[in-house]
């Protein structure tokens, strides 16, 4: 490491305690501006020489990043734990990190950046699907540019579930591939390769045309164990759902591939994960025990509806469009909330109307409430209640209700 | 008034990337508040388009799809005759789909069905944001918001007329005009959706194709369309900067 990167890194990192003092959060942004400001390049010399794993896709990217962190039980990694992962948050990430192995959640769009910075040994790929349209435009769009920034990456690996991941995973050298599951296929009726019909089957899915098909998994699901051509290793998470399974499948193929970890002893480590970066997090609030969520997108609020079905605790539901949720709320009606019928069901947000409109088209009632988190619970009476945001709301929420 | 209205969602597989079906929730949702039963039939790729519903929907879709719905609507011989004939909603790539022609991202100009005296090219930048349009020759139908993103341009020629005249956004990205009205057919860049947005165009939709309606107000979504048009209009900005 140069002295001018090794003094930029210093400076960051002060930069980031300032901000965490000052402001709250993480720091790991202002850190990064700070970083790439007076060390242009840094990311690349910081990265120099290290085992580096990105890790990213429409859906659970946050996630995936933390069970690897975790399964690795590396100390002195560096990582961004917060999702803080656009340029500045990766530059972040390595001004304020350790020196050892780096596993980087990485946004959609910015993954050929990062691979060409960071040279990673292995992309872990976990979905595609609609999100933030008005930001990302179109999926196949994502997908050429992930094929083309895969080429030459020395290993992928992939959701086989997913023809939108595994088609520009076939561009890298070598590929694991994981059954890690695929709940929303909306964005899969045509081949990412060549445009034609693609069809769903009992046993996969393929290409009508061309011969795009599921490739055969190195690793998949039965249960709650996570099994290969000769290994079962049971997996004991603390984070719901059958999708953070999935993730947790990509996570620990991840670490095998690194090749020093002792398998069986990395998954252990993964029922360490409580929480990731709020979401799934337990808070008690104002005599009420809240459960955190955040649903972003179409395929995300498939997931969590279904992981709410069997509940029948009261619901509060905020909304936003502003930043990184993206502008356009259409996509709401690209999911179905029947689920919701019968529940106590409360919305709030800057967008709260748009929500109200959605849910009252599938007959579920709903009631506007106005202000905060704590306005929001104090109409309901005291006991468990699941807070589902989008991306501004989850945080402005999570700050909130960790006030206290 | 029709006792019971059948809406067909064509390929909603491929043309649904943006909200788009909830044009035909819209629909049956006001329909059903009148006491007209609805009967939606999604239309899958391997499947023929009814030839005698009562209303028909197209929504928007990515390149690659609107690619397949075009090959897959062209192979049937039929289905320009039967959507001319009936009340057909068609939003974005499906408005594209109806007109005579449309570029895909590389330039190459695709056939389209040719129900619409339009022609589709693309816009120098992909227009992304609200839009505010004042409709043409539709009195009943009050200002119209949406959301567009889309590529696509529209030219329109002879036979076909505007939807309406553009106070905000882009639109067709030819003569301040957005959307085209041509025999029973209306098309439309706006997503949003547009017909959950702007109640009275789904009425106007749906008179046509089961009569006349009564009155039915939605306070909800008159307080969404208050607030898309307070943000995106700018009439609506500069009446309040004066304070009327």
């Amino acid at each position: 490491m140069s002295s001018r990167v090794g003094m930029a890194r210093y400076a960051a990192r002060a930069a980031a305690g300032v901000a965490r003092r000052l402001r709250g959060g993480s720091g790991t942004v202002i850190a990064g501006h700070v970083l790439e400001a007076l060390a242009p390049g840094a990311v690349e010399a910081l990265t120099t020489g290290r085992d580096v794993t990105l890790v990213t896709g429409t859906n659970g990217k946050t996630s995936i990043t933390a069970l690897t962190v975790a399964a690795l039980g590396d100390e002195h990694l560096a990582s961004n734990p917060d999702g803080a992962n656009t340029r500045a948050g990766i530059a972040g990430a390595l001004a304020t990190g350790g020196d050892g192995a780096v596993v980087l959640e990485t946004d959609e769009g910015w993954l050929p950046w990062a691979v060409a910075q960071t040279r990673p040994a292995r992309v872990v790929l976990s979905n595609l699907s609609r999100d933030q349209l008005s930001r990302h435009h179109e999926v196949r769009a994502l997908a050429v540019s992930w094929r083309a920034a895969l080429a030459g990456v020395p290993l992928v690996i992939a959701n086989a579930d997913d023809p939108a991941v595994v088609w520009p995973a076939l561009a890298a050298r070598r590929q694991v591939w994981v059954a890690a599951g695929a709940r929303w296929t909306a964005d899969a009726a045509t081949c990412p390769a060549c445009g034609r019909a693609c069809r769903r089957g009992p046993t996969g899915w393929g290409c009508t045309s061309c011969d795009l098909r599921r490739p055969r998994p190195h690793w998949w699901l039965e249960g709650n164990d996570l099994c290969g051509e000769d290994t079962r290793i049971p997996l004991r998470l603390d984070l719901p759902g059958r999708f953070n399974l999935g993730n947790a499948a990509l996570a620990l193929a991840a670490v095998d591939a690194t090749g020093g970890v002792q398998l069986h002893d990395a998954a252990r480590r993964l029922a360490d994960v409580h929480a990731v970066a709020g979401r799934y997090q337990r808070v008690r609030f104002r005599g009420h025990d809240l459960r955190m969520m955040l649903a972003k997108n179409p395929a995300g609020w498939l997931e969590l509806l279904d992981l709410m079905a069997p509940d029948r605790c009261p619901v509060v539901l905020v909304f936003n469009a502003d930043g990184v949720d993206g502008r356009d709320p259409s996509w709401l009606y690209d999911v179905s909330f029947a689920p919701l019928r019968g529940r106590t069901v409360v919305v709030q947000g800057r967008r709260a109307t748009d929500l109200m409109v959605r849910l009252e088209l599938d007959d579920v009632e709903a009631r506007l409430v106005r202000g905060s988190i704590a306005d929001a619970v104090w109409v309901l009476p005291a006991g468990r209640v699941d807070v589902v945001g989008n991306y501004t709301a989850f945080q402005t929420a999570l700050k909130e209700v960790r006030r206290g | 008034m029709a006792d019971e209205l059948t809406i067909v969602h064509v390929l909603p597989d491929l043309l649904g990337t943006y909200g788009d079906r909830g044009n035909v929730l819209a629909l049956t949702h006001r329909a059903e508040a009148r006491g007209v039963a609805c009967r939606v039939v999604e239309v899958g790729l391997d499947e023929r388009v009814p030839r005698t519903a009562d209303l028909y929907v197209l929504g928007g879709g990515e390149d690659s799809a609107q690619l397949l719905a075009a090959r897959t609507l062209l192979a049937d011989d039929l289905v320009a005759a039967v959507l001319g004939a009936h009340t057909t909603l068609a939003v974005c790539a499906g408005l594209q789909l109806l007109a005579h022609g449309f570029e895909d991202s590389t330039g190459t100009r695709h056939q389209g069905l040719g129900l619409l005296d339009v022609e589709c090219g693309r816009l120098e930048e992909r227009a992304v944001g609200e839009v505010v349009t004042e409709p043409v020759d539709l009195p009943e139908v009050p200002s119209l918001t949406g959301y567009e993103n889309h590529r696509g341009s529209a030219r329109l020629h002879g036979s076909a007329r505007p939807l309406g005249r553009v106070v905000a956004g882009v639109g067709n990205g030819h003569d301040d005009l957005e959307g085209v009205q041509q025999g029973h057919v209306i098309a439309t860049y706006l997503h949003g959706p547009v017909l959950v947005r702007n109640p009275a165009l789904a009425d106007l939709l749906l008179s046509r194709a089961a009569g006349p309606l009564p009155e039915y107000e939605d306070p909800e979504v008159e307080e969404l369309r208050k607030e898309r048009l307070d943000v995106a209009d700018p009439r609506r900005r500069r009446r309040h900067l004066l304070g009327y």
